[in-house]
Order: structure tokens, then sequence, then C-alpha cells
């Protein structure tokens, strides 16, 4: 007996003094990755999206937020000819835990510009198709807000990637989640875009 | 105790350095020495790992119980690898990216936690730092070694920091580029093991 309430208090103990020092360090931490996760994820998705912006969709960014509390970063896009558009990143899950999925949008005619895949941890040559294979998330391109961007098997209009039904379903789900977030803050995006 | 210390140290780097006379770690020694680069980031991540799990481990060892050690040495194994993923997050991203899922895959290293089993649960925390830091530069060492005769053959480079070479073969030469895929890996090793043991006969 007491040597089980001595294993018990050993681990315990030993658990939570860990789980602290995650927490200090993940705090610590937090600022410095969401600034690197920007540049070297983000950033880039961006640049797909709006290859020609004529702003700086990055510096621009801002968070807007519903009544329900929703809170969204938008980097906002002004095409060459003038017409504006937003970006903004929606999560999935996936195989190995979350996706991010950068969607563009175009204000004015409410389709998708395009979506590129940011973060991932799916499997190496398989998920990550999703995001080196742009085949899959081209499929989103021109697709209006109100379209079911759901896979095939799941009764939508999206190709799932052969072997990554699991990475192919997270994307989808995010590209809905981006549709759904996307029609209940358009009116804030754009009071915030005047 | 001086001697000794250094003997501790010395060990890791020649007489017991891990994936040429120990023989363990080998899944990321073969999945990450594309290039020197991934190589030593990998290995001064594992060192930093080896070098604080060694020295919880032996301020704790006569406090955890023996039925559960294992459990506890992985619950302080997986505290420092978390810790080493953010830090990579936070300042060497890019790096982070190339190693990807082989940062978290520290935890089940069997050099991490062969060194918590084998040294940190029986010696004083002076020698199990030594003995951390010995090893992780010996694992440091061979990837950077077996990295940088992969890339070399097999891409005509040498990266040791930011992706910028320091070494070029020149236009003239033509890369083997079957050292850089998964089968060179295993040539490589087996190469180096080769000369390893013949060094090592004499």
């Amino acid at each position: 007996m007491r040597e089980m309430i001595n294993m018990i208090v050993v681990l315990t103990v030993l658990t939570a003094f860990s789980g602290g020092l995650l927490a200090v360090v993940e705090r610590g931490t937090a600022n410095k990755i969401e600034d690197q996760v920007l540049k070297f994820q983000k950033a880039p998705a961006i640049k797909a999206i709006f290859p020609e912006a004529t702003n700086n969709p990055l510096a621009e960014r801002f968070t807007v937020q519903d009544t329900e509390g929703d809170k969204l970063q938008v980097f906002p896009g002004i095409m060459a000819d003038g017409s504006k558009a937003v970006a903004f990143e929606t999560k999935g899950t996936g195989f190995g835990g979350p996706i991010g999925l950068m969607v563009g949008i175009n204000l004015k005619t409410d389709k998708i510009i395009k979506a590129r895949v940011t973060t991932h941890s799916e499997t190496p040559g398989i998920g990550t198709r999703a995001k080196t294979d742009l085949s899959f998330v081209n499929q989103f391109s021109g697709k209006g807000v109100h379209e079911n961007l759901a896979l095939k098997g799941d009764n939508g209009e999206i190709d799932a990637m052969s072997g990554a039904t699991v990475t192919s379903r997270g994307v989808s789900i995010a590209a809905i989640q981006a549709e759904k977030l996307y029609l209940k803050l358009k009116p804030e995006i754009v009071k915030h875009m005047k | 105790m001086a001697q000794s210390l250094v003997k501790e140290f010395t060990k890791g780097l020649w007489a017991e350095i891990p994936p040429f006379r120990l023989v363990l770690g080998l899944c990321p020694v073969l999945a990450v020495t594309k290039s020197v680069e991934n190589g030593i980031g990998m290995g001064i991540a594992t060192t930093f790992v080896l070098i604080f799990s060694n020295l919880l481990i032996s301020l704790l060892r006569n406090i955890i119980p023996s039925k559960v050690r294992i459990a506890c040495y992985v619950v302080i194994i997986a505290t420092f690898v978390t810790i080493v993923e953010l830090l990579m997050q936070a300042y060497t991203y890019e790096l982070f990216l190339k190693l990807g899922i082989f940062i978290p895959l520290i935890v089940v290293n069997c050099i991490v936690l062969g060194r918590a089993e084998a040294f940190a649960s029986k010696n004083g925390p002076i020698f199990s730092i030594a003995d951390g830091l010995g090893i992780g530069l010996g694992f440091t060492l061979s990837l950077a070694a077996l990295g940088s005769v992969r890339e070399l053959l097999g891409n005509g480079t040498l990266t040791i920091w930011d992706g910028l070479p320091v070494f070029h073969m020149g236009a003239n030469f033509l890369p083997f580029k079957f050292m850089v895929e998964a089968p060179g890996a295993f040539v490589g090793l087996g190469l180096m093991l080769c000369i390893m043991n013949l060094i090592g006969k004499k």
C-alpha cells in the first residue's frame, strides 16, 4: 500500500511539474511562433492567393469579431483592377492533427479565388500532397461561397486525393468552415475595408 | 574525479558513439541525414534533450520508484522534447519544417531512454551531464559525417547553416541522386560502420 501511494505521488508530482513547465515555455514562445508561422506559412500562401495585390495584405491585416465573439484574422487584398478580396485561415482536422487552410474570397463576386494549405502535420508523401500537389486545392478555385465543398463521397463536389481521404476531408471541412465564417462576418469585413 | 569525468565525456565520441558503436537511434540517423544542416540540427536537438533528461533523472534517481521508472523517464524526456520543439518553432522555423516529425520522435529515441536507464539512473548529476553531452556530441558528429557524405555525393554541396552551401563540387559534377534517397542512407551508414570497424580492429 505504501509503495503504491509512493508511486502515485511521484508520478502525479512529476507530471504536474512537467505540465507547468511546458505551460511556461508555451506562453513564452507563443508570440515568436506566431511571427514565424506568419512569415513562413501564411505569407507564401497569401502571395499565392494574391499574386498581383497592389497593397500589402500582411501589413494591413486586421481582426474582426462578430456578436458571438468569434474572432478572425483577415488579410485584405486589393487586386490590380481595384476589386477587393480577403484571405483568412481556417482549420480542419486531418490525419495527424489540425490542417490550416488559407482561403481567398473575392468580396464582390463572393467566389473563392484560391485556397492553400498552411500548417499541417500530415504523413510525408501521402497527406502532404494536399500542400505540395496543387491540383487538389485548386478544385476550390472559382467556387461560390454557397456551393457544397464537401468531398464527393460525402455528397459534395470535391474529388478526394486517392489514399489520403482523411486529409482531403480535413481540408474540405476547413473550406466549409471558411464559407460559414465568411457569410457570418462579411458585414464586419466590409465595414472594416471601406 | 576529473579524469573519470573526462572519460565519461569522451566515451560518447568514440568508444560508445551512438549510431556506430551502440547502433541505436537509427531511424532519425537514416531519415534526416540528407544534408549536413539537417544532421547537425537533429544532433543538437537530441543533445539538448539528453543533457537535461540525464540531469533531471540523475537528481531524482533516489525518489523515482523502480516499478514506474520507465513511465517517469518518458514523462521527463517528453517534456524536454516538447520544449525543444517549441524553441525550434520560435527560433529556427525552417529547420523545424525540414526535420518535421523527427523532432517529436526524439521521445522514443532509444539513445535517450537508453542513457537514462543505463547511466543517469545510477550516477550523480555531474557525471550524467558529462555522459549526455558526450553521447549527444557523438550523435551530432555521426549525423554530420553521414550527412556530409550523402549531401556531397547526392547533391554536390555542403550546407552548414541557413541553406547556403559553403562548398560546391562545381558545375561539371553530376550528382549521384541515389545517395540522398532512402536506400542511400542504408548504404552510407553501412559503409561508415564498415570503416569504423576496420579502424577499431587494430
